[in-house]
């Protein structure tokens, strides 16, 4: 039987980091340490050959950090890595996350020669002032040269990031952003709403955290990114998600449906033979560790064996999914997608009617009208996917 | 066998207002007696419970027996009882009083008389004790021994120019004190040959020994295989063994004699059948009468103690019922709330009492704990004729069947300088005080009398007082008797539900407020959840005041992780462990502290 696995890839370097953002991502970086993390980075890459025969990849998401940063033929070196490890599927989806003003046509076509197949353009919004506050160092402008750019070259799956709830912005900033960028036509649209995370510069920062949009605005943008892409066409697949039919992320999906995946790189995370876990958050071992095994790789025999001690080095928090935590994820996962979950996969993979497990909860809120079912799917409606946190968290057993 | 000779035995104790140093002078008695070697001396040894220790106050009363050369060359058997110090424990003290011929009464060079100073001072002089005055915190720089001799000598009435000036504190002219006791304090005087007649002062339970008795023998001898009898429970049994208090250790002796202070221990299973005040009697040769003065103590607040999580409530059963064999006082019953579900109502001396038995289920037996607003014991008249006294506020009979109902009045001595007795005459006003005299004691102190009902002083009022009189106020006060008044029960109800537990009885014309408040509270305190949620004071079924918690309208996590599941799991655990620590009504959720923070209404 054929196996499917994704691949994510983690490019951990920044321009400048956003003042909202906690993911793992230096900015100062210098080129020699880029080049040597893309190097290790292949190395891991590389680990995998023995153990994957039997997947198949049906997707590939290169994202950051700012990927887009590195020059294209370090790119199309990780590529080549990918392709010579794993099976990629004919038509598998490969994104890559960019920010505008990195963007240019010889870049893109390089992208498009590595295999690379979708795009996700960080717009955030189409303010300028807005932008600048976030920290970031593109502007519209730069956001339209990109976009065409990409089209030029012949990307004709495109992903918009935009986010609502930003410090300062009003609900005609917002819906502005919104149909400027429905005015491009994009395949595929995110749209996310800040949250301030702790440790990030937004949040010791009165003066942001004093101009968030008040609840009934925030809310407001909420609902009109609802209507207006709807009325577009773009189908809201999942809680921030929206595509045009048949441009649904597979990556995305992957995650939700309890699909499996490897993360490589830095920090990254894997759901991979029924384990979850992430590599070594510390940039510094990472490349230290991959590069020692740089000259084993000769010995054919062992390559099990390295791939099993390197691992063993660089993967953290290995927390093995067992039947509870797998019922608990397919739905708290699966739910946030609007077409929700099946009755006869839950009961397939788990070899129990959904409603043995779940009952109580499912029939309380199909009851109050915040879930719905048909013969074979359970999904949240509208108003349960307004309230979702209240609600997925009732999925948790014990 | 000849017995311990009288003359050489001084029994006292020492009296003072909370924080004067009562107990750093017991210390520095013991240490200098030589009892304890200083490296032994644990700061404050009388007060063994580590609760009294940190809020320095007494709990249980305690003793212990020193050896005092004295100057005249002879050495004397001291026996100091150490008294409970809060107004909760008044006839606690006014027992450990009855044990002792003498008191030492600790005043506070720089306060001067305060409120309890009086209280103890009357209590011991109605024992017949004799009062030997010590000025303590003469090193404190506001110290102005002189002012509170006078004080002493006006106020009080009892010769005071020869009293030591110490430092308890810093072990300043303690010898002093030591001397004027052997001078001062007479010696006991009861008859040997006489049939055995001891004051139960406090009781202990031991699980190897089971009850220990602490007495006072007053007349007659008691010795290992003495059939003894408790005169007012009735209780009789063997003695196993007699013995003397050395400083936290019971060192056991031949007999007690007449004069003699020690414990008893004859294999009694429950401290009920040893209460305080009780006289112990030889139960073949009994004494005539009874020591006077024993009365049983009942409780004058309730409060509902349950488990935060249900399936602790063996667990609360077992160390309530571990907790009562050392506190006769303490009472719990079974009872069941809908919003609460098993627990006990309970019933303590005063809120202290409470707060102190809730302190150590939670600390000594590890237990979390939901507790309800505390009350007192009311009286309903019912229209049959029927007198029900009423702890749980669930339980009053319909209003029809009610013919009018009676609180608990205290009467209230209070001490405060002239600066603040309007204020605190105001306080007393708010709090349903009648007025009944003030005094001035000097030309900067007043003594204010009240009568005020208990309900109004259990909660917060000691620090309204505080507070109002920026700490210059003390207080006093003693249950006086049940008078009728216009009471109502409020109920709240949460989305059209009455929640039990949050229902108190309380004065018609606070109701309103009160409902007012508790509203708001509970506003604060209930999360919103997926529907509108009314919050109302009712008084049977007319609605005071209301408050609305909001739905949720938008509570999604549209942030995205990547493939960091275990990011997203741990918030929506979060969002669950917050949901665990809830109570269930009706289809809503209320935060376990919703049913505490009701309790603090009254601060700003």
């Amino acid at each position: 039987m054929k196996r499917y696995v994704s691949l994510y890839v983690h490019i951990p370097f920044c321009a400048v980091k956003c003042k909202y953002c906690d993911f793992l991502s230096f900015d100062g970086e210098s080129y020699q340490t880029m080049l040597r993390y893309v190097d290790a980075l292949c190395q891991e890459i590389k680990l995998y050959a023995p153990i994957v025969d039997e997947y198949t990849v049906r997707s590939v998401f290169i994202g950051g950090g700012t990927p887009s940063i590195l020059d294209e033929s370090l790119i199309t070196n990780i590529m080549a890595f990918i392709k010579q490890t794993f099976k990629l599927e004919k038509d598998a989806e490969v994104t890559i996350e960019a920010n505008p003003g990195t963007l240019r046509h010889q870049k893109l076509t390089g992208y498009k020669l590595a295999g690379i197949n979708r795009i996700s353009i960080g717009l955030q919004s189409a303010d300028d002032e807005m932008i600048k506050r976030l920290g970031r160092l593109h502007n519209y402008d730069q956001f339209v040269a990109s976009f065409k750019a990409a089209r030029r070259a012949g990307f004709n799956n495109i992903n918009i990031d935009i986010m609502s709830g930003l410090p300062g912005q009003t609900i005609h900033s917002y819906v502005d952003t919104l149909s400027k960028v429905l005015d491009y036509e994009p395949e595929h649209i995110s749209a996310y709403s800040l949250s301030i995370e702790e440790g990030t510069p937004f949040a010791s920062d009165e003066s942001v955290l004093n101009d968030l949009p008040p609840e009934m605005v925030d809310r407001r943008m909420y609902e009109v990114t609802k209507k207006l892409l709807a009325a577009k066409g773009y189908d809201r697949y999942e809680f921030s998600n929206y595509a045009r039919p048949g441009y649904e992320c597979i990556h995305n999906m992957v995650y939700w449906t309890g699909g499996e995946y490897i993360g490589l790189g830095l920090g990254a995370s894997s759901y991979f033979q029924g384990k979850r876990f992430n590599n070594t958050r510390n940039i510094r071992y990472y490349i230290d560790t991959l590069e020692e095994i740089a000259d084993k790789f000769v010995d054919n025999d062992n390559r099990e064996i390295l791939y099993n001690d390197t691992t063993k080095m660089i993967r953290e928090n290995i927390t093995p999914i067992y039947i509870d935590s797998r019922m608990e994820e397919f739905m708290f996962l699966g739910l946030r997608m609007t077409c929700g979950v099946s009755r006869s996969d839950f009961e397939e993979r788990f070899k129990k009617d959904i409603f043995e497990v779940y009952g109580p909860v499912l029939n309380k809120y199909i009851g109050e009208g915040f879930m719905e079912m048909t013969d074979d799917r359970i999904y949240l409606t509208d108003r349960g996917i307004d309230v979702s946190n209240v609600i997925l968290s009732d999925f948790l057993l014990n | 066998m000849a017995h311990l000779d009288q003359s050489l035995i001084r029994n006292f104790c020492i009296i003072a207002h909370i924080d004067h140093g009562k107990s750093t002078l017991a210390d520095r008695i013991i240490e200098k007696t030589g009892t304890l070697t200083s490296r032994e001396m644990q700061e404050q040894v009388l007060d063994n419970m580590d609760l009294e220790r940190e809020r320095g106050i007494t709990i249980k009363a305690q003793s212990v027996r020193i050896i005092y050369k004295a100057n005249d060359g002879k050495e004397y058997i001291f026996n100091l009882i150490d008294t409970p110090g809060h107004v909760d424990f008044n006839y606690e003290v006014s027992r450990s009083l009855a044990a002792c011929e003498g008191a030492v009464l600790v005043v506070d060079a720089a306060q001067g008389i305060e409120a309890q100073t009086l209280a103890n001072v009357y209590l011991a002089v109605d024992h017949n004790l004799d009062v030997m005055p010590v000025i303590n915190k003469i090193d404190l720089p506001s110290a102005e021994p002189e002012r509170v001799i006078n004080e002493i000598e006006d106020v009080i009435g009892i010769e005071a120019h020869e009293a030591p000036l110490i430092s308890a504190k810093n072990g300043i002219n303690i010898e002093q004190v030591l001397e004027q006791i052997v001078e001062k304090i007479p010696a006991p005087n009861g008859d040997v040959d006489a049939p055995l007649k001891a004051l139960i002062f406090d009781s202990l339970y031991d699980s190897y020994k089971g009850v220990i008795i602490f007495c006072r023998v007053f007349d007659g001898v008691c010795t290992k295989g003495t059939k003894i009898k408790m005169m007012a429970t009735g209780a009789e049994a063997e003695v196993v063994q007699v013995g003397i208090f050395g400083a936290g250790q019971f060192i056991p002796c031949d007999e007690l004699s007449a004069g003699m202070v020690g414990y008893i221990t004859a294999s009694l299973k429950n401290v009920k059948d040893t209460t305080v005040g009780d006289t112990v009697t030889d139960a073949d040769n009994p004494c005539k009468e009874a020591l006077p003065g024993y009365k049983k103590v009942n409780p004058m607040v309730y409060c509902g103690l349950y488990p935060a999580d249900g399936a602790e409530y063996p667990d609360l059963r077992d160390a309530l019922e571990k907790l009562q064999l050392n506190d006769a006082s303490l009472s719990f019953e079974p009872e069941t709330s809908i919003a609460l579900g098993f627990g006990f109502r309970c019933g303590f001396l005063g809120l202290l009492h409470l707060e102190i038995i809730q302190e150590r289920l939670e600390r000594e037996y590890n237990l979390d704990l939901v507790t309800t607003a505390p009350g007192v014991v009311y009286k309903v008249h019912k229209t049959d004729g029927e007198v029900i006294e009423l702890t749980n506020p669930s339980n009053l009979p319909d209003p029809s069947v009610i013919d009018y109902m009676e609180e608990p009045f205290v009467s209230a001595e209070i001490m405060v300088t002239t600066d603040y007795v309007g204020a605190i005459m105001q306080l007393c006003q708010e709090r349903r005080g009648i007025y009944k005299s003030m005094e001035y004691m000097e030309t900067t102190r007043a003594l204010l009398k009240y009568d005020l009902p208990l309900n109004e002083i259990i909660y917060d009022f000691f620090d309204a007082l505080k507070s109002r009189s920026r700490g210059y106020a003390s207080l006093d006060y003693e249950f006086k008797g049940y008078e009728r008044s216009d009471l109502v029960k409020l109920d709240m109800l949460i989305n059209k539900e009455e929640v039990d537990a949050l229902s108190f009885i309380l004065h018609k014309d606070t109701a309103y407020e009160r409902g007012r408040k508790m509203c708001e509270k509970l506003k604060e305190e209930i999360p919103r959840h997926l529907f509108e949620i009314p919050i109302q004071a009712a008084i049977g079924s007319k609605v005071i005041a209301r408050e609305t918690v909001k739905a949720v309208r938008k509570d999604v996590l549209a942030k995205c992780y990547g493939g960091d599941i275990t990011r997203k799991r741990k918030l929506l655990e979060k969002q669950k462990e917050g949901k665990k620590r809830m109570r269930q009504i009706g289809n809503v959720e209320i935060p376990q502290k919703a049913f505490m923070s009701v309790l603090k209404l009254d601060e700003e």
